[in-house]
């Protein structure tokens, strides 16, 4: 059956991306001009495309790593309450409960600058200079103990930074690692001698109150 | 807060006060003998007029519907704005989700965009980069379709048992629309492709207007295939909280990628590799390597009804269990039903055939006979994909993996007419 699916999704790509693709059919909308390009794609790319010259020390990055994120993130950006821990959890991502952060999970340093650059600090994101973003990216990685003190990132060097999880990611195998859920005849009669509750919602009892 | 360690002395007043009140109801309708007083007596509203037609230009659901609404589970997150609630299903029939209590996922809170402040950006290997109003849209030719859209996190807290005790929780970060829009391939030709050159290995990088901007990367293939840029939602504009006045709509495929407020569309050579697919979107497996885009939502069912907040109200006899199957990879071609924990299976009537990645509704009609059910329900779509255990699918992800549990889901109906979230062998 999965085959048959693949075949199927293999037929609608060529089609897809062999059919001719004209432009400007229906003349709508006008040209984007380069500043307004320059304004609204500020997304960085893992190779680095996409980020802007400058460079912030690990020093500097505490002192604005305090003002704008600790309030949140903790000093040592090791999470407040709830809000997210964004240091720690080496080594943990096979245990009962992995603690995913910027250096235990996160694969490229890109996605670290882009998000910090366009999304945070939250409540108030596109404030930050790109000094502050190399900065404050530079702070948590000396707060996930893969750079020293002295540490400054710039563009120049940005690549040259590790991610220690950066080959813990495989691309969805879920058609061969589950393919045994494709099933012409799944069991409809006698399908298990007994069946036993081995868990209940109502003991654990953390739904709330919908009166 | 009562005893956490005795399911009896919990609050699950709403339940009870249902069972008291639908039992009252079903014997005062079954009672023969005396006459029913709402019937040989004159009511209210058989005598008085009622509203006129000037008095909901926009109306709402009548104030005895007042609990079917979205809910919020405060525990799951470390505040309201970027965070989730869920669609009461276990409310509602058919296939379409009303949209004034269909879920909401932000990242940064769901922003007020007007449509004179709405504009549209194509850029990157493209031809000629563009920008779009939101009138500009509006005269592209469009399409109009139903799809479902399910976040990859729906069913994510049940990964490691039974935790919340009803359909809406455990399964209601879901809804399904007809939606009317221009068609991504559309745009895309409009901006013209030959910049890109080969197609096979590009890639869209699509984000919000909004301050998380929600950025994800789509392979060519998906965004020349069914994607949609729509802006109306079963009849009418987006509502501001699911994107108003334009959202992407990415049929099967996990509702994250579903970015609203959409401000810009760029043609890449390469996955951008955002926070929401690194980060975030990601599922970890037992051995600590975790999977990267895993775009499709998997074939899934639920029984809506019976369910923990939708019990029996009326004893033995006639018994509608009814439910909602869909698939991302296709349409749904069968449900079934177990009464028994999966010991047995019966096949469910589908209400109409299956719509591709659109929800599907399904029904077994039943003479109960009062007694104690574990009930269950079980997907099949038009790829030969039948919906797992939980069992099946902690054999082959263990319990880290957050998103994407599609598993099959126990209800355990008691003699009197109650539901439970459980888990069983």
């Amino acid at each position: 059956m999965s085959k048959y699916r693949n075949l199927i999704a293999g037929t609608i790509a060529a089609t897809l991306i062999t059919a001719p693709v004209v432009a400007g059919e229906y003349g709508l909308g006008r040209e984007a001009l380069p500043e307004e390009v320059a304004a609204w794609d500020v997304d960085v790319a893992p190779d680095g495309t996409g980020l802007p010259a400058g460079s912030g020390s690990v020093e500097y990055g505490e002192e604005v790593f305090a003002e704008a994120c600790a309030y949140c993130h903790g000093d040592f950006a090791e999470g407040v309450d709830n809000w997210p821990k964004l240091a720690g959890g080496a080594d943990t991502l096979d245990h009962e409960d992995p603690l995913k952060t910027v250096g235990s999970y996160w694969p490229y340093l890109s996605t670290t600058w882009d998000y910090v650059n366009r999304s945070m600090p939250f409540g108030y994101a596109q404030s930050l200079e790109p000094d502050d973003v190399y900065a404050i990216v530079a702070y948590i990685l000396y707060s996930n103990d893969m750079v020293d003190d002295d540490f400054v990132l710039s563009n120049e060097n940005f690549l040259e930074v590790e991610m220690p999880n950066a080959g813990g990611f495989i691309i969805d195998d879920r058609e061969t690692a589950e393919a045994h859920f494709w099933n012409d005849s799944p069991c409809m009669e006698n399908c298990k001698d007994s069946v036993e509750i081995t868990m209940r919602a109502m003991v654990l009892d953390v739904t709330p109150d919908t009166e | 807060m009562t005893d956490k360690s005795d399911p009896t002395t919990t609050r699950r007043g709403f339940i009870k006060a249902g069972i008291a009140a639908g039992g009252a109801a079903a014997a005062g309708a079954a009672q023969a003998g005396e006459p029913d007083p709402l019937i040989t007596e004159v009511q209210d509203w058989a005598s008085y007029t009622g509203d006129g037609v000037d008095a909901t230009p926009y109306g709402m659901p009548i104030e005895y519907e007042s609990d079917v609404v979205r809910r919020n589970v405060e525990w799951l997150t470390a505040d309201t704005i970027s965070s989730i609630n869920f669609t009461p299903i276990h409310a509602l029939d058919g296939t379409i989700t009303p949209q004034g209590c269909a879920f909401e996922r932000h990242h940064s809170g769901a922003i007020e965009l007007r449509k004179e402040d709405y504009r549209l950006m194509i850029n990157g290997l493209v031809d000629k980069p563009l920008i779009f109003t939101y009138e500009d849209l509006e005269r592209f030719p469009r399409t109009n379709k139903v799809y479902f859209c399910e976040c990859a996190a729906n069913t994510g807290m049940e990964w490691a048992g039974a935790q919340l005790n009803g359909a809406q929780f455990t399964h209601g970060m879901i809804h399904n629309m007809e939606y009317s829009g221009v068609s991504l391939r559309t745009l895309l030709e409009e901006a013209g492709l030959g910049a890109a050159g080969d197609l096979k290995d590009k890639w869209v990088y699509v984000e919000g207007a909004d301050a998380s901007s929600n950025g994800r990367s789509i392979p060519m293939e998906k965004a020349l295939d069914d994607v949609l840029v729509a802006f109306k939602a079963n009849g009418e504009a987006l509502r501001m909280e699911h994107g108003y006045p334009v959202r992407l709509v990415v049929p099967g495929w996990e509702g994250n990628m579903w970015v609203k407020w959409l401000r810009r569309i760029e043609v890449t050579n390469q996955a951008i590799e955002s926070r929401e697919e690194t980060s975030k979107y990601t599922d970890t497996l037992e051995d600590g390597t975790s999977r990267k885009w895993t775009w499709e939502m998997d074939a899934k069912s639920v029984v809506t009804s019976p369910s923990p907040q939708s019990p029996i109200p009326h004893g033995a006899g006639p018994l509608v269990i009814t439910g909602l199957a869909w698939s991302g990879r296709g349409s749904i071609t069968g449900v079934d039903v177990s009464i028994d924990g999966g010991k047995n299976w019966q096949e469910a009537r589908l209400a109409q055939p299956g719509d591709d990645k659109a929800l599907t509704r399904f029904y077994l009609d039943i003479n109960w006979d009062g007694s104690e059910m574990l009930l269950q329900s079980r997907a099949k779509d038009s790829t030969g994909y039948v919906q797992p255990t939980k069992a099946q699918l902690r054999d082959v992800r263990g319990l880290n993996s957050i998103y994407h549990n599609n598993c099959i889901q126990t209800w355990w109906v008691k003699e009197s007419g109650e539901a439970e979230n459980v888990e069983v062998s």
